[in-house]
């Protein structure tokens, strides 16, 4: 009995060693089966108990639990501590060279003329424009005659439209020199009160610096029984506020002429042209921005409305131009020419979904 | 148009400055382009004396003169040949800019051969007012020194260039605008009226017009005995200010009347005119020797001047050489006339002549000018040249004049939202040479407005309303929003319309760069996607194409695209992955134009340090379009794949997606090598066409709810199976054929390898599937799924005579 109890410290210390000295996780766990285990040397002694007197169990069971606790502990604590040793040895084989590059992922972009229909579609949706739209390869009817173009209008010769092929009975369809036929197609299938916005390509015969012998509008049409040209002026200022993403933009109306508006005004914006790029909605320069006007009472005609009771507006406008306005392109050439770099340079994101109350650009 | 400020003051009393002027013609439409004042380029230059010249110690041909300046006496060294003491010259200071030679002085004075020079006298070439650059200018009579040369040269006239709206001729004469100008109230008009100049006897010369459209009215008389000669020099001065050239009195006095009254006149000697002159349609065969030096053929559906010699002019456009007025001539014959405005612009269209003449007539002339031109030209050349004029000859008549316009008061109003007196409307309507009186208001709301014979594009009640609110001044507009109609924002995106928006993003988003290309391609291109050259509409063929590769409407998008990326890629660009969202043109129908998203990939291997990536292929763009088709709410599985449509698609590596037997939804895979070849790009590309009009709309269930997620409980158990089958055989039927054996369990079936080689016979392909099945009320027990797995077998081999691989 003595022996033993003389012998705990030594045991103890021998078998906590040991525990400090297993360089591994099998050594420990030779150290746990040799101490531990169901033949450990702390597990013999733990059996000795059962054949003690009570008053050496007495004694003696709370020392042996003692010292089968702390070399538990022990070899949990040691247990652990190679855990994460040898983890962080394999983590550090695992290290990589941060500093090189990612797998590639091409970036896409917007087209900035794609954009900017959707941020007029925006602002003018929110007065409660619906978009309409209408085909590119057009009928003289709804391209000229419906819009009061008279016979022998230059813009109906060979030298500034494009025509097709005449058909068996010597008729040219046209590719459509301007979005308003879609007006015509409208006020024909629609009952008013009309709003829509009207976007589309079209095409003219010219090729220089400022043309492109197709090229993008954005037109207009409200017709009811009220609207003015006090409506007109408003409403077109009140879109290029928002389209520029000013404050105010002032704008000065002149009268012009169109075959199918009267009266007819074009629209300049106030615009600073001191510096590299122009600048919208200050300054002491004026920019020509579109052309609008009350829809021609012949127009209303040739649609079937009754010009005394039925009245509204109409409005087009480039919208190469005013994407390079706004955004600063130089030059319109590359628009249709699918230049990578430029796309990437001038193109917008994919997330950017243009509204008014979640910006526009 | 152009004009001079002092011509318009003719025409027109008012104190305005010109930029007053400019701002005026601008708020009334005139729209100015451009004002030039030929003083400012000269304000450097002044009258200076010179006092001494002497010969120049080292050069022979430099004289050293003394000149007396505004800025004193200086010292000029001057390479002139007529430079000599006593002269009136004019002086350049240091520093000054000169124009005809588009430099400037030094600031500080420069040695010529060592003697300084402290400016320089101008030669008529360097100051752009003259040709004469043997010399410095000379100049007659008594000038004071430091006079602006401008002044002394009556150049103190600024000149103002507009662009005149088609449908406004009356802006081509400077009366014309005048009239307007009075009217926005910052002048007062002063016309005088032309008075009838009496004519001595009868006018030797016939005419006669054959064709009353062509040539409603035609006008004469003869001028006989006058002296050709230079025209006085306030008309000389006032067309070289707006760039026409002086020639003769009688070819001047032509050029005058057109700008000034917008009426062109032609002058004939008299004396070379053969018998009748006529007013008549062309002939074939026939032509004109014009006043361009140029020879034009005449066709039938021109209008013609003629004479016994045959056509002697193209009526409303240009005269012939033969007949012209010569600085001898000494009888002339002036032509005053009215032409088609329609026919006159085909002729010019025809012959491509841009005159003066032609400009004005094709727009429409005042017929009522005919007269007071003729009147005002006779005088003017009477005046000059002398000579005693013939009565009057007129063939035709002068076409009635226009009803008068009933006008709505009330439509200002309802038009403009402009309240505007009738007093108001009044004036302004007289200003413009319309004539209301109390008369003619019918009633308050009803007016009948006679229109002025220069004013033939006003025919009804909205024309006055723009007349009236013109000149009050857009200025006057009311600002009123357009009323809301509804409280909040609505939808104003059709479906189709929101289908390109998301196509669009999804294209982006997965690394496509957006291009827009030419509606337009080369025909022979586009052949490649028509079953060649018979398959081409001529309904799609541009009549007048800008040019050559761009004269049919597009089939497909996919060739812009690759051209494009060729271009990218000659510019050393890397892999180009493009994109658009455009119209494709099957016929030329509404109809036939379709929306479609078309995608194209020139691939480059990845050259990444990790690899083992593959190339863009066509299972790449399979599953682009697929995610694409995804996003639109189309599930890929729905469609069926068919063999590649023409000829412009690869074979074997391309196909189509079909909905149905006939309704083809997109075109996908590699380009063919003989499209490559044609549109001379480099290979492979790789891409597809979505035709968004062909995908069906989904179904609107009423409502925005969505079906409620059955998440099953169970785990689902995998298992896979490997089956031989000929190498004909596709894998979609094989994957449809084992997903069929038990449509309630098994609810994912998908090609995880394909393998040929070592183990597989010859004609035969491995194909490995993945089957997962689902377990709904209870656990699979080990029965279960090798029940299903033998109807897997049994349904694969069924259909497509699989036999599973041991």
């Amino acid at each position: 009995m003595t022996d033993v109890t003389e012998n705990l410290p030594a045991l103890k210390d021998e078998a906590l060693n040991a525990i400090a000295e297993a360089s591994d996780l099998s050594a420990l766990d030779a150290v746990r089966v040799a101490e531990l285990g169901k033949k450990g040397r702390i597990s013999g002694l733990m059996k000795t108990l059962g054949k003690m007197s009570p008053e050496e169990r007495q004694e003696m069971g709370p020392r042996l639990n003692g010292l089968r606790n702390e070399v538990a502990a022990a070899i949990d604590a040691r247990k652990a501590a190679l855990e994460t040793a040898a983890l962080n040895a394999k983590l550090e084989s695992e290290r990589v060279d941060l500093t090189l590059p990612p797998r590639p992922e091409p970036v896409g972009a917007l087209h900035p003329v794609m954009q900017v229909f959707e941020e007029i579609a925006a602002i003018f949706g929110e007065m409660g424009f619906a978009v309409a739209e209408g085909p590119d390869i057009e009928d003289d009817f709804h391209n000229f005659t419906a819009l009061n173009f008279p016979e022998g209008h230059p813009a109906r010769e060979d030298h500034d439209t494009f025509f097709m092929h005449p058909d068996e009975n010597g008729v040219r369809k046209v590719l459509r020199t301007h979005t308003s036929p879609v007006q015509i197609r409208t006020m024909m299938s629609e009952k008013p009160p009309i709003r829509v916005i009207i976007p589309g390509r079209v095409y003219r015969k010219d090729w220089d610096a400022t043309h492109t012998p197709m090229f993008h509008q954005v037109e207009g049409l409200v017709i009811d029984k009220t609207t003015h040209m006090g409506h007109l002026k408003q409403c077109l200022t009140d879109f290029l506020a928002a389209f520029f993403e000013v404050e105010t933009a002032e704008t000065r109306f002149r009268p012009h002429f169109f075959p199918f508006t009267e009266p007819s005004a074009e629209m300049d914006v106030r615009c600073d042209r001191s510096g590299d790029t122009i600048k919208v909605g200050e300054g002491d320069s004026w920019l020509e921005i579109l052309g609008s006007g009350m829809v021609h009472p012949n127009v209303l005609r040739n649609v079937g409305l009754d010009p005394d009771e039925y009245q509204g507006f109409a409005f087009g406008m480039g919208v190469d131009r005013l994407a390079m306005l706004k955004y600063g392109m130089p030059d319109l050439r590359p628009y249709f020419e699918a230049d990578v770099d430029w796309i990437s340079h001038y193109g917008f994101k994919p997330w950017l979904l243009p509204s008014l109350s979640g910006g526009l650009s | 148009m152009k004009f001079s400020l002092s011509w318009l003051q003719d025409y027109l009393t008012t104190d305005a400055s010109l930029d007053e002027i400019v701002e005026a013609m601008i708020l009334a439409g005139l729209e100015v382009e451009e004002v030039e004042n030929p003083a400012e380029k000269l304000a450097a230059f002044t009258i200076a004396k010179v006092t001494k010249a002497e010969q120049h110690p080292d050069a022979d041909k430099l004289r050293v003169c003394t000149v007396d300046t505004k800025d004193g006496e200086k010292q000029i060294v001057c390479g002139a040949p007529n430079a000599r003491a006593g002269m009136t010259a004019v002086y350049a200071p240091l520093g000054a800019y000169i124009p005809g030679l588009d430099f400037a002085l030094d600031a500080k004075p420069r040695k010529l051969r060592g003697v300084e020079s402290h400016g320089m006298m101008c030669s008529a070439n360097e100051l752009e007012i003259g040709e004469d650059h043997d010399g410095i200018i000379d100049l007659e009579g008594d000038h004071e020194v430091g006079t602006p040369i401008a002044e002394i040269l009556g150049l103190n006239d600024p000149v103002i260039d507009f662009e005149v709206t088609p449908n406004r001729p009356d802006w081509l004469g400077v009366t014309g605008i005048a009239r307007d100008l009075a009217a926005t109230g910052i002048g007062k008009l002063k016309i005088a009226e032309i008075k009838p100049v009496k004519g001595n006897f009868p006018c030797p010369v016939q005419i006669r017009t054959e064709d009353e459209t062509a040539c409603p009215v035609f006008m004469g008389r003869v001028i006989r005995g006058v002296k050709n000669g230079p025209s006085p020099e306030w008309m000389q001065k006032r067309l070289k200010a707006i760039g026409i050239n002086p020639k003769t009195m009688l070819v001047d006095v032509t050029n005058y009347v057109s700008f000034d009254r917008c009426r062109p006149l032609h002058a004939y000697d008299a004396g070379k005119l053969k018998g009748d002159v006529v007013a008549r349609l062309g002939a074939e065969g026939e032509t004109l020797d014009a006043l361009d030096d140029k020879t034009y053929d005449i066709t039938p559906d021109m209008c013609v001047i003629a004479d016994e010699s045959g056509v002697i002019g193209l009526g409303g456009v240009m005269g012939g050489l033969s007949t012209a007025s010569q600085p001898e001539t000494v009888d002339v014959f002036i032509e005053s006339a009215l032409f088609d405005p329609m026919r006159t612009a085909r002729t010019g269209r025809a012959t491509g002549i841009i005159s003066d003449a032609r400009y004005r007539n094709e727009r429409g002339i005042d017929p009522a000018s005919c007269q007071e031109g003729l009147d005002l030209a006779t005088q003017l050349i009477i005046d000059q040249c002398g000579g005693e004029p013939s009565e009057i000859v007129v063939a035709g008549a002068i076409p009635d004049a226009q009803e008068p316009v009933i006008f709505k008061p009330r439509d200002m109003k309802r038009l403009t939202g402009v309240d505007m007196t009738a007093k108001r409307m009044t004036q302004i309507l007289k200003t413009l040479g319309f004539e209301v009186t109390p008369e003619t208001k019918l009633t308050d709301d009803s007016w009948k407005v006679s229109v002025p014979s220069y004013r033939r594009d006003i025919v009804q009640s909205a024309d006055i309303v723009e007349e009236l609110i013109r000149i009050e001044g857009f200025d006057a507009l009311p600002t009123e929003s357009l009323p809301r109609e509804t409280a909040t924002t609505r939808m104003v995106v059709t479906p189709m319309q929101a289908r390109i928006r998301t196509a669009r993003r999804v294209m982006a988003a997965r690394g496509f760069l957006e291009a827009v290309t030419w509606s337009f391609m080369d025909k022979n291109k586009a052949a490649c996607f028509t079953g060649g050259a018979d398959g081409l509409k001529t309904s799609l063929m541009v009549d007048n194409p800008i040019a050559s590769e761009l004269n049919y409407m597009r089939p497909s998008a996919i060739a812009n695209l690759a051209v494009a990326a060729q271009k990218n890629i000659d510019h050393g660009a890397d892999e180009i992955r493009l994109f658009e969202a455009g119209p494709i043109y099957l016929d030329d129908s509404p109809k036939g134009q379709r929306s479609v998203i078309t995608a194209l990939v020139r691939p480059r291997p990845a050259r990444h340090w990790a690899a083992g990536d593959a190339p863009y292929d066509v299972f790449a763009a399979k599953a682009d379009l697929f995610a694409l088709l995804g996003a639109l709410d189309q599930p890929g599985d729905r469609f069926q794949i068919g063999e590649a449509p023409n000829a412009a698609w690869h074979p074997g590596r391309a196909g189509v997606l079909k909905l149905g037997p006939k309704n083809v939804v997109a075109t996908f895979g590699e380009l063919h090598p003989a499209l490559l070849k044609e549109l001379d790009v480099d290979g492979p590309m790789i891409g597809f066409e979505l035709i968004l009009d062909a995908l069906p709309v989904p179904k609107s269930k009423g409502g925005k709810t969505k079906q409620r997620l059955e998440k099953a409980e169970l785990t689902p158990v995998r298992r896979d199976f490997a089956f031989l089958v000929s190498k004909s055989t596709a894998a979609a039927d094989l994957v449809r054929a084992a997903a069929g054996a038990d449509k309630k369990l098994i609810t994912g079936a998908r090609v995880f390898d394909v393998y040929t080689g070592q183990g597989v016979p010859e004609d035969k392909v491995s194909i490995a599937i993945e089957i997962v099945l689902q377990p709904r009320d209870k656990t699979l027990t080990d029965e279960d799924i090798d029940q299903v797995s033998n109807n897997v077998v049994k349904a694969v081999e069924k259909a497509v005579g699989g036999v599973l691989r041991a």
